[in-house]
């Protein structure tokens, strides 16, 4: 896919100790596989992001085991407790291997 | 060929395997759910309480049907949960999503959009640090329904 464009959401500051939310969106079809062409009767084949990661300062703090359930656009809300400044950085992984990725600093004081 | 007592018992066989299968195909059974139960939990037995799953009671459209999960939990480096496993009874595919947790989550929750086949149980599945599980059942309404034709 060309144009896959991650979004994300982290405050910019932050208090020491506090659990902070993050959202994050992708635009993804998310092929489940389970549908059919209308024309052909053929399957078509899955094809979805089937892992995104969430690291802070390079330590995994969030993952998710991705299947053909979870929607088109796949969105994911989840919490972090910051304790220093540092960077988030995200990735999404394609079945066909392709990874998208973003980051994202936070200040913390 | 005339059906005597012999092979009736073969045709029905049969007629079983292919009937089971073809429900196989059609949604999840009840088999693979607890498959997926089994493997996740290790054995261990669920409990009540502690997780908490959040689903619209109707959902009008089963292409994406918000869902949050929360569990209680101190978050601590020797007392976290580490994963939650969201499985849908009545989707072709249970799986849904699996989130795992880190101490540095500081609390247990996540949310997500998800797709649904048609009316069904929701189960979700939280693993805590110590190896015990935890469980929340919900029912969603679909009117319509999200794996498409």
């Amino acid at each position: 896919m060309a144009n896959v464009k991650p979004r994300v959401k982290v405050p910019k500051k932050a208090a020491a100790g506090d659990v902070i939310v993050i959202k994050t969106l992708i635009n993804h079809k998310m092929e489940s596989g389970q549908r059919k062409d209308k024309k052909t009767g053929e399957p078509i084949p899955r094809k979805i992001i089937n892992n995104f990661v969430a690291k802070f300062n390079g330590e995994t703090v969030f993952e998710v085991g991705v299947e053909p359930a979870v929607s088109a656009n796949p969105y994911f809300q989840f919490s972090v407790k910051v304790m220093e400044s540092g960077e988030f950085t995200f990735t999404w992984t394609d079945d066909d291997g392709t990874v998208y990725d973003t980051a994202k600093s936070i200040e913390v004081s | 060929m005339k059906t005597d007592r012999r092979n009736f018992c073969a045709l029905s066989a049969g007629a079983l395997t292919l009937a089971l299968a073809g429900n196989r195909v059609a949604t999840a059974d009840g088999h693979a759910v607890e498959e997926r139960i089994a493997e996740f939990t290790g054995g261990a037995e669920a409990a009540t309480g502690t997780i908490e799953l959040k689903a619209p009671e109707i959902a009008e459209n089963g292409n994406t049907v918000p869902i949050s999960v929360s569990v209680e939990s101190p978050m601590t480096a020797d007392n976290y949960v580490s994963e939650v496993m969201i499985l849908a009874t009545g989707n072709p595919l249970p799986g849904v999503a699996t989130f795992k947790f880190s101490p540095m989550s500081g609390s247990a929750t996540a949310s997500t959009r998800i797709r649904l086949a048609k009316t069904q149980d929701l189960i979700a599945l939280a693993k805590m640090s110590d190896g015990s599980v935890f469980s929340d059942t919900k029912s969603v309404k679909v009117t319509i329904g999200g794996c498409g034709g």
